[in-house]
C-alpha cells in the first residue's frame, strides 16, 4: 500500500497510535503597539496563524521554512514559553494552553528545548556542572550534593563530554562541545520531548555530523521525541521521519520525509527543495531550478486568500479569494494546502 | 614580462601568501603559505570551515588587512603584471572597486546607513568613471534595474534599511559591478539569506558574470553552493590549501582526507538518509598555535590507520595527486594516498 508506513518502519518502529503531542488550530499573534504616552495596539504579527499537527512518540518531526515563517514561535508556544493566542496544545494527554502554576512546572520537566546558539544560551559565569545541574536544583531533585554531581558526570559522559571538565566555563569549550552542554542540560530532567531549534545551524560542517549523530543515538537510547526546527533541508531529510513545511505562519505541506522530498506537491515546497544546492557538480548541471521571485510578505499583513499568492508561479483566480486553501490529504499521509492540489 | 601562450590568460597569481595577527592573546597564524592562480573569466570556489583563512586571504590580496594587528608577512599577488602587495594605498584604492570588486556576507557592513543607495553608487561612478551627477544617477538606476530591483529610479533615494536582506545584497552586486571589474570576490554573499533568495542571487551572479566576462572568487562554507557555480574548487583548512582541482575532480575524485571527511559528513537532499553520517572527530585547530606539520593531523583517520609520523612534523607540499589522469592541476597537500589508507 503506502510507502509512507514503510518509511517509518525502516527508520525505526513507531506506534502510530501513541500520539505524544497534538496541536490544533494553534495561533500566536504578537501585538504591534504605537504611541509614546498612550500605547495602543495598531495591529498584530501573525507569527503562527492556525496550525494543526500531531507528533508520535519516538519520532522526529522536522519543521522547515524561511526565516520569519514562525518556526521558533511554534516551538515556544508548544512549550508554553509563549502562551497561545488561540488553539490547543495537548501533550501526553493533557491540555497545556489552560494549565498554569505548579501543574505547568511539572509538565515542563517532560519537555525541553535546545537552542541554536550554544554560546548565547549558556550563562558565561556558570561552570558546566552548575549549568547542567541547574534544572535539578530548580525542581529540587537530588538534594544530596554528591549524588547530584555523580548524575551530572553521567550526563556529561552520555553526551560525549569528559566529566573531568565539570568545573570549566562555557568559553573554554568549542562550539560543538557547547552544544553538547546544552543537550546535557536539556536531558537532566529526563524529558520525553525536545524542541531542537536550529541546534546545528551555528556549527561548522564537520561538527554538525557529530551533534546530529549524538542526537540520533540519544533518541534511540532514551526513546526521545524531537521537534527538529531547521533550515538545512538536507539535514532534515537525514534526521526526520516526517516534515512540516511552514510559510507565513501556516503549514502548507506535511508528510513522511521521503514522500515529501520525492513528491513535493505544494508550489512553495517545490521551489524550496529545488533551491537547495547539492554538493555534486553533475547533479547541479542537470538541475532545473524553480526560482520564485520577490520576498516574504510581512506577517502583520498577510495576503488575502492563499498566503503564497504573491510569489506563486502557478497561482490562479481562486487563490485570491477567501477562504485560503485547507490542508487536505492529497496522497496517503501526505497533507497539502493548495487549490491546485486535490 | 609575459611568457608565451597560456600565461597570458592568468589574471591573478598568488604565491606563498602568509598573514598573521599579533594580538594580546598571542600570534594568530591565519594564512600559512597560500598559492593559487586564477584565469580570466574563471570562477574559483574557496571552501572551508570558519577560521580556515578564507576571508583573510582574500582581504590580503585586496590590501584590506587591518594593520595593526594584522601583517602580510610574505607573498606576491600578481594582477595584470603588478604585485598588488607593493602598491601604495591610493594606487590600491583605484584598483579596488574599479578592477577588483568585493561583496561581503553582510551588506550592512559595507553600506553607509545614513546615505541613500543612489548617493553610494554614484560616488564610485564619479570617482572611477568621471561621470557627472545626472549621468551617474542614470547609470546607477540602470544597474539597480539590472540586478532586479523593481522601480529602480525611485529607489535611488531610499536608505539601506529600507531594503530587505536579499535586496541589499543585490544593491551590493550593482555597486560591485558599476565599474566593470575584471574580478569579483564574493565572500559568503548568500550565507545570511534564505535558500530561495540565495537561489535568486546565485542565478543573478551567474548571468552577470557571463555578461561582464569577469573572473570570480566565491568564498563559502557551503559545498553545495560552489558545486553549482565554480569551475575550480580550493579546499582550505588551518590557513592552508588542502586540495584544489576542477569541481568534478574535487567532488567526484577527492583525494585529501579532509575533503573526503567533509563530503562524507554531509547528508544529501536527493537520497533518503538512513546511513549514519560519517563524522570527523575533534574540532578545528586553534590558529594561535604555530603550524608545524599537517594542520589536519590531530583529526586524521588516514594518518592513524597508516601510522604516519611525518604528518606531525613535516608540512606536506601542495602537489599533483598520485595517479592523476588530468593535466596536473588536481593538487593536494597530504603525505598519504587515501586509496591505500581506506582499503
Ligand atoms: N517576541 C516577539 N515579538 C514580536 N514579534 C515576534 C516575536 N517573536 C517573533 N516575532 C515575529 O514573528 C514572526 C515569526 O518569527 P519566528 O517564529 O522567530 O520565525 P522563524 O523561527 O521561522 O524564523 C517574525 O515576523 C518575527 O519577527
Ligand atoms: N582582525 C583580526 N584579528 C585577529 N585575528 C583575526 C582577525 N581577522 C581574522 N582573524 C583570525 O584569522 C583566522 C582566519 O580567519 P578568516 O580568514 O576570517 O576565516 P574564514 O573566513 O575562513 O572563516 C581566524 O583564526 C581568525 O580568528
Ligand atoms: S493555492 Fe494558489 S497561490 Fe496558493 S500555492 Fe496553490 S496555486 Fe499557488
Ligand atoms: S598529511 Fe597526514 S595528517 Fe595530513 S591529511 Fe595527509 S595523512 Fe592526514
Ligand atoms: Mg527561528
Ligand atoms: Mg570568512
Amino acid at each position: 500500500m503506502s510507502s509512507q508506513v514503510m518509511t517509518a518502519e525502516k527508520r525505526k518502529s513507531l506506534d502510530e497510535s501513541d500520539v505524544i503531542l497534538e496541536v490544533t488550530d494553534l495561533k500566536k499573534y504578537f501585538p504591534i503597539s504605537a504611541g509614546i504616552v498612550f500605547q495602543r495596539q495598531v495591529g498584530a504579527v501573525r507569527a503562527v496563524d492556525g496550525i494543526s499537527f500531531h507528533v508520535i512518540r519516538g519520532e522526529t518531526l522536522g519543521l522547515v521554512g524561511e526565516s520569519g515563517c514562525g518556526k521558533s514561535t511554534t516551538g515556544r508556544t508548544i512549550l508554553q514559553l509563549y502562551r497561545p493566542t488561540e488553539g490547543s496544545v495537548r501533550f501526553e494527554g493533557q491540555e497545556l494552553s489552560t494549565m498554569s502554576g505548579n501543574d505547568l512546572r511539572q509538565m515542563r520537566r517532560r519537555m525541553q528545548i535546545i537552542f541554536q546558539d550554544p554560546f548565547a544560551s549558556l550563562n558565561p559565569r556558570m561552570t558546566v556542572g552548575s549549568i547542567v545541574s541547574e534544572p535539578l536544583q530548580i525542581h529540587k531533585i537530588y538534594s544530596n550534593k554528591k549524588e547530584r554531581q555523580q548524575y551530572v558526570e553521567q550526563l556529561m559522559e552520555k553526551v560525549g563530554l569528559n566529566p573531568y571538565f565539570i568545573n570549566r566555563y562555557p568559553h573554554e569549550f568549542s562550539g560543538g562541545q557547547r552544544q553538547r552542554i546544552g543537550i546535557a542540560r536539556a536531558l537532566a530532567l529526563e524529558p520525553s520531548f525536545i524542541v531542537a531549534d536550529e541546534p546545528i545551524s551555528a556549527l561548522d560542517v564537520s561538527i554538525q555530523a557529530q551533534v546530529v549523530n549524538l542526537m540520533e543515538e540519544l533518541q534511540d537510547e532514551l526513546n526521545l521525541t524531537y521537534l527538529f526546527i531547521a533550515h538545512d533541508l538536507s539535514m532534515v531529510r537525514h534526521i526526520c521521519d516526517r516534515v512540516a513545511v511552514m510559510y507565513l505562519g501556516k503549514i502548507v505541506e506535511l508528510g513522511p520525509v521521503d514522500e515529501v522530498y520525492d513528491n513535493p506537491q505544494h508550489p512553495y515546497t517545490q521551489a524550496l527543495l529545488s533551491a537547495v544546492p547539492v554538493p555534486d557538480p553533475q547533479v547541479e548541471e542537470d538541475r532545473q531550478r524553480i526560482i520564485i521571485s520577490g520576498d516574504l510578505p510581512s506577517p502583520s499583513s498577510p495576503p488575502t486568500g492563499c498566503n503564497f499568492n504573491t510569489r506563486c508561479p502557478v497561482r490562479f483566480d481562486l487563490c485570491f479569494e477567501e477562504p485560503d486553501p485547507p490542508l487536505i490529504e492529497a496522497r496517503p499521509q501526505h497533507y497539502v494546502s493548495c487549490h491546485r492540489v486535490t | 614580462m609575459y611568457e608565451e601562450g597560456s600565461a597570458l590568460s592568468v589574471l591573478l597569481d598568488v604565491k606563498n601568501l602568509v598573514v598573521r595577527f599579533y594580538t594580546q592573546e598571542g600570534t594568530v597564524f591565519a594564512v600559512n603559505g597560500v598559492s593559487f592562480e586564477l584565469e580570466e573569466g574563471e570562477t574559483l570556489g574557496i571552501v572551508g570551515e570558519s577560521g580556515s583563512g578564507k576571508s583573510v586571504s582574500s582581504l590580503a590580496l585586496m590590501g584590506l588587512i587591518p594593520s595593526p594587528p594584522g601583517k602580510v608577512e610574505s607573498g606576491t599577488v600578481m594582477f595584470e603584471g603588478r604585485d598588488l602587495l607593493t602598491l601604495k594605498p591610493d594606487q590600491m584604492r583605484l584598483i579596488r572597486g574599479k578592477e577588483i570588486a568585493m561583496i561581503f556576507q553582510d551588506p550592512m557592513t559595507s553600506l553607509n546607513p545614513v546615505l541613500t543607495i543612489g548617493t553610494q553608487i554614484t560616488e564610485s561612478l564619479k570617482l572611477h568613471e568621471g561621470m557627472n551627477t545626472s549621468q551617474s544617477r542614470k547609470r546607477a538606476a540602470d544597474l539597480l534595474d539590472m540586478v532586479g530591483i523593481p522601480d529602480a529610479y525611485r529607489r535611488l533615494d531610499d536608505y539601506p534599511h529600507q531594503f530587505s536582506g536579499g535586496m541589499r545584497q543585490r544593491v551590493m552586486i550593482a555597486m560591485g559591478l558599476s565599474c566593470n571589474p575584471k574580478l569579483l570576490i564574493a565572500d559568503e554573499p548568500t550565507t545570511a539569506l534564505d535558500v530561495t533568495i540565495q537561489a535568486q542571487i546565485i542565478e543573478l551572479v551567474k548571468q552577470l558574470k557571463d555578461e561582464f566576462n569577469m573572473a570570480m572568487i566565491w568564498i563559502t562554507h557551503d559545498l553545495g553552493v560552489v558545486a553549482g557555480i565554480a569551475d575550480r574548487i580550493q579546499v582550505m583548512y588551518g590557513g592552508r590549501i588542502m586540495e584544489s582541482g576542477s569541481s568534478h575532480e574535487v567532488f567526484g575524485d577527492s583525494r585529501h582526507p579532509y575533503t573526503e571527511g567533509l563530503l562524507g559528513s554531509l547528508p544529501r537532499l536527493d537520497s533518503s538518509g538512513e546511513e549514519k553520517l560519517t563524522q570527523i572527530e575533534g574540532s578545528p585547530p586553534d590558529m594561535r598555535n604555530e603550524p608545524v606539520g599537517c594542520p589536519f593531523a590531530p583529526r586524521c583517520d588516514i594518518r592513524e590507520n597508516l601510522n604516519l609520523e611525518q604528518c606531525w612534523n613535516d608540512r606536506p607540499p601542495l602537489e599533483t595527486v598520485p595517479g592523476d589522469g588530468g593535466d596536473g592541476t588536481h593538487v593536494m597537500s597530504c603525505w598519504a594516498d587515501i586509496r591505500e589508507g581506506v582499503a
